[in-house]
């Protein structure tokens, strides 16, 4: 698996767009060859109410696989979204007065702002999952194939444990520092 | 980007395309769509864009009943009060009964908000730490009801889990029997539209039955003043005569009688919509009475109220009707059906009020329980 990803040296982020096509195949060959070890459910937390969000309790599975400090980044980062998606505001009465006026039929042709909201979070967590959980050996899944339940990370087996483990360490030190 | 976007997928707005780069055979084979393998008794048309539940006998009913006495004033009455009174009366009414189709359409052809199912990693992972919390239960003693707590705004909120879903359900969501599915903010199973109303259609339902109230007041004041006009001008009788059979007291009839239902049911959930409750929870008692919490989910001021759940923002649904189900998917699918409700679990201590769900679940689903969940002022 380690052998498959773009060769670069340690602690360099190649920039997105000249490596998307063969990081997109690392991904595929990630769930294909590499095997899965075990699976992380991180569950919502709904102390908030009934908005989607998600706790941000670190998994001890995950002690030794990744720092704390940039899963937790992650699922705060993923939590705003989510409330970004639900913000009972201004915008969002008009959009809803707008669709009743229209018997809703505007639903039709455009597209609703937490929709808007769900393709971000697609994107970014796509992002995420090549830049940090990739390399680590793990992938995160999409809430919303989930059914907004769980956050589900899969966690893939090192081949070359001891080589990928300190590769491992020194690409994530320094992309905890530049890779935002 | 865009190839990128394809084939991770969106989920609901759009079902992820055909993965390009599996050797799979799709223009030989058939395309199975998620729609057709999902678990619950509900009913797909369409190829999955229309979800309804199973039993569709009295929908139908109302759609009769509304497209009959609709059909009747706008062919009798309003021809006569177009030319009378004013041209107005037959727009108006054509904007109300469009406006209350529409609604009904997409309140019965809606997915309310349904929790799918979990798969089994998941199943297996939330046992593990539910025996992880309990501990080993010895022999012959019942394992501990399975819930959860959570605070929100200060007041206890208990999870309860779902044998049938294998999950724990978000707070306000509870499983209709009917349609054997975790639904989420449910508030009813209603047979008049056939669909249960929960979080993603209870707008619809509302403005529905708001219409649906406006419209026959409107039909039930116009027929009688069409039946005063015409008896000053010939007479009572000769009015009852003339028109086709005795219609207009047919249309009386039936109005008189769905008013009253109607516009009550109306004023309940207009209620509802001020305190931000639930028929599920106000039939339970959940928030009413000095020992129970009050309700964490309400503003406390009606207008915020009533603006959070009509106009808020609308979630999309998650079960990805119309995605492309992958061979690995299916199995997985498969395994979940196969296995069934867990017929483990005890039927009692699962909380106030939750006996109704868990034991009709217990029965393996086979038989609709008609007393759970269904909206008693649905007469029916």
């Amino acid at each position: 698996m380690r052998g498959d990803l773009p060769s670069s040296p340690p602690g360099c982020i190649p920039p997105a767009h000249l490596t998307a096509t063969p990081q997109v195949h690392s991904l595929q060959e990630l769930r294909r060859s590499a095997s899965l070890a075990t699976k992380v459910f991180v569950q919502r937390d709904y102390s908030d109410g009934t908005t989607c969000q998600f706790q941000t309790k670190f998994p001890p599975e995950l002690e030794s696989r990744i720092e704390r400090q940039l899963f937790e980044e992650t699922v705060k980062t993923l939590n705003g979204f989510y409330a970004e998606a639900e913000k009972i505001g201004g915008s969002s009465y008009l959009e809803g007065c707008l669709a009743c006026a229209t018997a809703y039929f505007i639903f039709l042709c455009m597209e609703t702002h937490y929709e808007k909201v769900l393709k971000k979070i697609s994107k970014y967590i796509q992002e995420q999952n090549e830049k940090v959980y990739a390399p680590r050996g793990l992938l995160l899944t999409d809430p919303l194939e989930r059914g907004m339940r769980v956050i589900e990370i899969s966690i893939y087996e090192d081949r070359c444990s001891s080589g990928s483990s300190s590769s491992g360490s020194s690409s994530s030190s320094s992309s905890g520092g530049g890779g935002r | 980007m865009g190839e990128r976007e394809e084939q991770r997928g969106g989920g609901a707005p759009s079902g992820p395309g055909p993965m390009a780069g599996p050797a799979a055979p799709t223009a030989a084979k058939k395309v199975v769509r998620k729609w057709e393998k999902l678990p619950g008794r509900n009913t797909f048309c369409c190829d999955g864009r229309i979800m309804m539940a199973r039993q569709k006998g009295i929908f139908y009913l109302t759609l009769f009943l509304i497209l009959g006495t609709c059909a009747l004033f706008f062919a009798f009455e309003c021809r006569y009060l177009a030319v009378q009174l004013s041209p107005a009366i037959p727009v108006f009414a054509a904007v109300l009964f469009l406006f209350a189709m529409a609604t009904l359409l997409r309140t019965s052809f809606s997915d309310p908000g349904v929790i799918p199912r979990a798969l089994p990693d998941e199943a297996a992972f939330i046992e593990m730490e539910i025996e992880a919390t309990n501990g080993t239960v010895p022999q012959g003693q019942r394992p501990p009801p399975r819930i959860k707590n959570f605070q929100i705004n200060n007041q206890i909120v208990k999870l309860k889990y779902c044998y049938t879903c294998k999950i724990f359900r978000p707070p306000r969501a509870s499983h209709c029997s009917i349609c054997d599915n975790c639904v989420e903010r449910f508030d009813h199973h209603c047979p008049w539209v056939g669909n249960c109303v929960g979080k993603r259609n209870y707008r619809y339902f509302y403005l529905f039955i708001l219409s649906l109230s406006l419209l026959t007041i409107y039909i039930f004041t116009f027929d009688i003043v069409y039946v005063a006009l015409k008896s000053l001008k010939i007479g009572f009788l000769n009015t009852l005569k003339e028109t086709p059979g005795t219609y207009p007291s047919h249309s009386v009839l039936i109005c008189f009688f769905t008013l009253w239902s109607v516009v009550g049911l109306t004023g309940f959930h207009t209620f509802l919509v001020a305190l931000n409750q639930t028929t599920n929870e106000d039939i339970k008692g959940s928030w009413t009475g000095k020992n129970r919490v009050q309700n964490p989910y309400s503003h406390g001021n009606m207008v915020k109220n009533c603006c959070e759940v009509l106009c808020g923002p609308l979630p999309p649904s998650v079960l990805d009707r119309r995605g492309i189900l992958h061979q690995e998917e299916n199995a997985a699918q498969e395994e979940t059906c196969s296995r069934g409700p867990s017929a483990q679990g005890p039927t009692a201590a699962q909380g106030p009020g939750g006996q109704a769900e868990e034991s009709s679940t217990q029965q393996d689903g086979s038989l609709p329980h008609p007393s759970a969940v269904s909206d008693p002022f649905c007469t029916g």
